[in-house]
Order: structure tokens, then sequence, then C-alpha cells
């Protein structure tokens, strides 16, 4: 589903996030990237969506080639992928409701299956009752559930989180952890950057352990 | 088909209460962008009154049209003929040399020195009208007409129409600069709102494109804001032009009175306004434009 070969991605500084790196993800899986801060966790995740694009090396992304597509085929490509960024990006203008609606929006789907699809979504991560409130308004926790209903709205193949346990005390994190697995569960190829220990005590996923931009294990 | 209707009504609606949720930066755009438009479209306004008012008080000019002396009954009628086939001519009279040397004779009141010609020295004529004023079309005829059998010279008065040419030409390009440079204008004035509003959004913009979002579908509403924006300011710019000629024609009423005529300043045709309110949206849809296509590339990577 997801394979790098050799991806080196260096950035403008001169730094380089990744050294050739080279993996597989299989459908239906559920993988960590793991690493101290500043591995190069956030690097590869942006590299499999094609929000930044490999130095050298190739991704495969549904056998497409995430590197080299062009700029008007990579919005579509990216509706595979829901999306979870390690700042949330929420939108801080728009209520719950509508940070939900916004990729059914891009995408064009009709109005009332869009309108069910943003309750089930909500319904699914607990927000239901709140739709009307402001994302400010709204605890570490349940922002980051928003942020969840936000990324499988659209029912996307692949899930990709980044750190979605930090600042989040243990028992929201157990329960994030087990919203998570529930979509792995249905098929959802699901990949976590983070280093949260006892997460991945409780899912026992394939890890990959990233130091200094490269795989360790 | 039904989705990208919606798609497009959603982002109306969405433009529309964009507007409404600034309404103060709203109407001062608009009004910015009305003021510009209401000075060429008062000049042209003023510009197509002064021609059809000239064209209805200018005396209209006339070709007369003289045959050789030799020319006899049956070349006069053969004129007579062309003359009423023809398509670019209204009126005409004909003036035969006798008639013309009675007039003479009763005119001058030299009747002795005229009789002392012995013969008549003056030719048959005709009076011509022609439906076109403008003075290209009558020297055209003129041409035309010297061409034909047994005329010996075509006399066309094209002064006045030369000169009320070219004063409406003048007019014309001085319409047509400052319309320009208030065409101008308004793509500014698009622009730089639509850079603001890039700027105010771009939390949103990021995300949008991060989750999907095609460019064309980031764009459009800020097309729809510059077309919108465009169309409330050619409005405005009508409505500007319509206020003012309310103004000076109560100021008119009196004077037409005095000089019993019919002086009223007309508004802009039904056309000549739907092509404002296109030619406005048009221009705002333009700066828009330029405008997100220049601001939305520091959204791509690299
Ligand atoms: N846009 C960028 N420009 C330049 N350097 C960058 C950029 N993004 C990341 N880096 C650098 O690349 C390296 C890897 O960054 P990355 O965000 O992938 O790390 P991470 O493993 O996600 O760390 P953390 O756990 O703190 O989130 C870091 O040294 C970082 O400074
Ligand atoms: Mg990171």
């Amino acid at each position: 589903m997801i394979s790098f070969s050799n991806v080196t991605k260096r950035y403008h500084g001169g730094h380089e996030a990744l050294k050739a790196v080279s993996l597989e993800v299989q459908p239906g899986e559920m993988v960590f990237i793991t690493g101290h801060s500043g591995a190069g966790k956030s690097t590869l995740l942006k590299l499999m969506a094609a929000i930044e694009r490999p130095t050298a090396g190739t991704v495969l992304v549904n056998g497409q080639n995430a590197g080299s597509l062009r700029a008007s085929a990579v919005p579509f490509m990216r509706r595979n992928f829901g999306l979870m960024f390690q700042d949330h990006k929420l939108l801080y203008d728009r209520n719950v409701y509508q940070n939900v609606m916004l990729p059914l929006d891009i995408i064009g789907y009709d109005a009332a299956d869009a309108a069910r699809r943003v309750r089930a979504a909500l319904d699914k991560v607990g927000l239901l009752g709140k739709e009307k409130a402001m994302p400010v308004t709204l605890s570490g926790g349940e922002q980051q559930r928003l942020a969840i209903a936000r990324a499988i709205v659209h029912r996307p193949s692949i899930l990709l989180a980044d750190e979605p346990t930090a600042n989040l005390d243990s028992a929201y994190a157990v329960e994030l952890g087990e919203l998570l697995r529930s979509f792995n569960q249905v098929g959802v190829t699901v990949v976590i950057a983070t280093h949260d220990e006892q997460l991945q005590a409780r899912l026992q996923p394939r890890c990959i352990v990233l130091a200094q931009g490269r795989v360790v294990t | 088909m039904k989705n990208w209707l919606r798609q497009h009504r959603l982002c109306l609606t969405a433009t529309l209460a964009r507007l409404a949720r600034s309404p103060l930066t709203s109407l001062l755009n608009i009004g910015v962008i009305g003021v510009a438009l209401a000075l060429p479209l008062a000049f042209y306004v003023v510009l197509v009154n002064v021609q059809s008012f000239a064209r209805d008080k200018s005396p209209a000019p006339q070709i007369s049209l003289f045959l050789k002396l030799d020319a006899l009954a049956a070349d006069v009628r053969e004129i007579d003929n062309r003359l009423k086939k023809h398509a670019g001519v209204t009126q005409y009279v004909f003036i035969s040399r006798d008639q013309a040397l009675a007039d003479l004779k009763a005119r001058s009141g030299q009747a002795d020195v005229i009789a002392s010609l012995g013969s008549n020295p003056l030719p048959d004529g005709f009076v011509i009208d022609a439906r076109d004023n403008n003075a290209a079309a009558l020297e055209k005829l003129r041409d035309e007409f010297k061409a034909w059998p047994k005329v010996e010279y075509v006399q066309l008065d094209s002064a006045w129409a030369h000169r009320l040419d070219a004063t409406l030409q003048l007019g014309r390009l001085i319409v047509l600069v400052l319309g320009a440079l208030l065409a101008f204008a308004l793509v500014a004035v698009t622009f730089n709102t639509i850079r603001l509003q890039i700027l105010t959004q771009r939390a949103e913009i990021e995300v949008a494109k991060l989750i999907g979002a095609t460019n064309p579908f980031i764009r459009r509403p800020f097309l729809y804001y510059g077309a919108l924006l465009g169309l409330a300011g050619g409005v405005t710019g009508w409505l500007i032009t319509w206020g003012g000629l309310r103004l000076i024609n109560e100021r008119l009423t009196p004077l037409a009175e005095l000089y019993a005529a019919n002086l009223r300043l007309q508004h802009l045709s039904l056309p000549d306004t739907l092509s404002l309110c296109l030619f406005a949206a048009a221009l705002g849809w333009l700066g828009a434009w330029l405008s997100a296509s220049r601001h939305l590339a520091q959204f791509d990577p690299e």
C-alpha cells in the first residue's frame, strides 16, 4: 500500500531529516513510527501524503509515485488519506460541525449524504452533542477527537496520525488508542507517529524505529 | 452536474456571507469602485446625449447634384429613377434649369442682367437628403453620384459633419482613456482586497490544501467575491450617474422651457447598462484571478 525505497529528504537549510529510508506498509496494517524528537517521524508522514517531496528515492502509494505526481494530481492523491496533524490544524473560526464538513465540501459530496456522514463521524468520536461548539471551547482531548472526526469523515483507506496522544492524560490516551484500533479493525490502514510507549504497549503494533533519520528496526 | 451546480451555489452563498460579514469594508470597496466607474460613465452619458442632440438639431447636410448642360429629359428621368431606388436617399427634389433661372431672377432682382445673357447658363439639378448624415457616408454617396451618366458636378457641404465627427471622436477618446485608467483602478482594488482576504484566511487555505482541495476549489470563492465586488461597484457607478443626471435635469427644465426645447439628458440605454455590469464584473473577476494566482502559489510545496 505504501512503500519507500531509499528515500532521502533534505530540507532547504541542508538538514537531512531522512537518510536512505526503505519500508513497506501493507493494506490493513497498523504501524507505529517511533523515535526521538527530530528523528524524522513527521517528515516520513508528510512524504506519504505528498506534503513534502523526497530529495532522492521513491515513495509509492497505491502504486502511484507520490514524489513525482503532477501538482494537479496531488489533491486527489491526498483524498486517500485521513490526516491528523501534530498541531491539529483545526479551523478556529468554524464550529465543530463545519470543521468536520470541510473534507466533504472539498470532495463535493451531496448535501444530505454529507450531513449524514458528519453526524456519523461525530457520533463515532463522541462529539455529537457539541456540533455547534467552537474548537477553542473544547478540551485538549475533545480537540484531538474532533481532528480524528475530520480525518475519517470521508472514509479514507489510510489514516496518518502525528502524535495523536500528545498532551492528553492517560485515560484520554487509552480511549483514543481504542478509537484508532477500531478503525484499523474495519480495514483502515493506520500509521501513527508517536513516542507514547504506553499506547505502544496497549496496541502492540508493528514498530518502525527511527534515529537520526535512519530506520533502526 | 448536479454536484457541480451545488458546489457553485454553496460557493456563492459563502461569498455573499463573506461580503456581509465585513459590511463596512465591503461597502467602502464597492463605493471606491462605484466612484471610479461613475467618472467615465458620466462622460459617456454626456457624449451619447450630445451625439443624439447634434443629430437632431444639426442642419441636415444636403447633396446637390448638377447635370451637364446638354442633358436631355431622358437623362433627367434616368437620374430620377436611380435616386428613387437608392437605399441611401430619404428624399430629393428636382429643380429644372428653367425653374432655377426663375428663382434666380426673383431672388437677385436683376432680371434685366439675366435676361441679357440670352441662353440659360444654369443646369438641371437635384437636391438630395441622405439617410446617413456622417461625413464618411455622405462622401461615399457623393463619389457614387459623380459616376452617374451626364452628371457634371456633385456638391456636398460636409464641413459641419466633419467638425461634429471630430468632436465626438475626441469625446470618445477621452471616455476610452478614462475608462481604461479606471478599469485598471478597479482591477487594482480587487487585487488588493483579495490579497488581504488570502492573508486573513491563511489557516483555512492551508488546511484545505493539505486535505485535498484543488486549486480551482480554493480560488473559486475569491473569483466570486471579485466578480460580485465589480458588479456591485458597476451598479453603484450607475446609481451615482443616475443621481447626477437627475440633479442636472432638474436645473435644465426651466432652461428648456425658456428655449422651448427638449433639454433632458438620457441615462444609459438598457444594453449599455448590461454591458457596464458585465464589464465591471469581469474586471473584478480578473483582479481576483490575478491576485489569487499570485498569492495562492505560496501554499504549494517547494
Ligand atoms: N520545514 C522544515 N525545514 C527545515 N527543517 C525541517 C523542516 N521540518 C523539519 N525539519 C527538521 O527535520 C528534522 C526532522 O523533523 P521531524 O519534524 O520529522 O521530526 P519528528 O521526529 O517529527 O520530531 P518530533 O517528535 O519533535 O515531532 C528536524 O531536525 C527538524 O528540525
Ligand atoms: Mg513530529
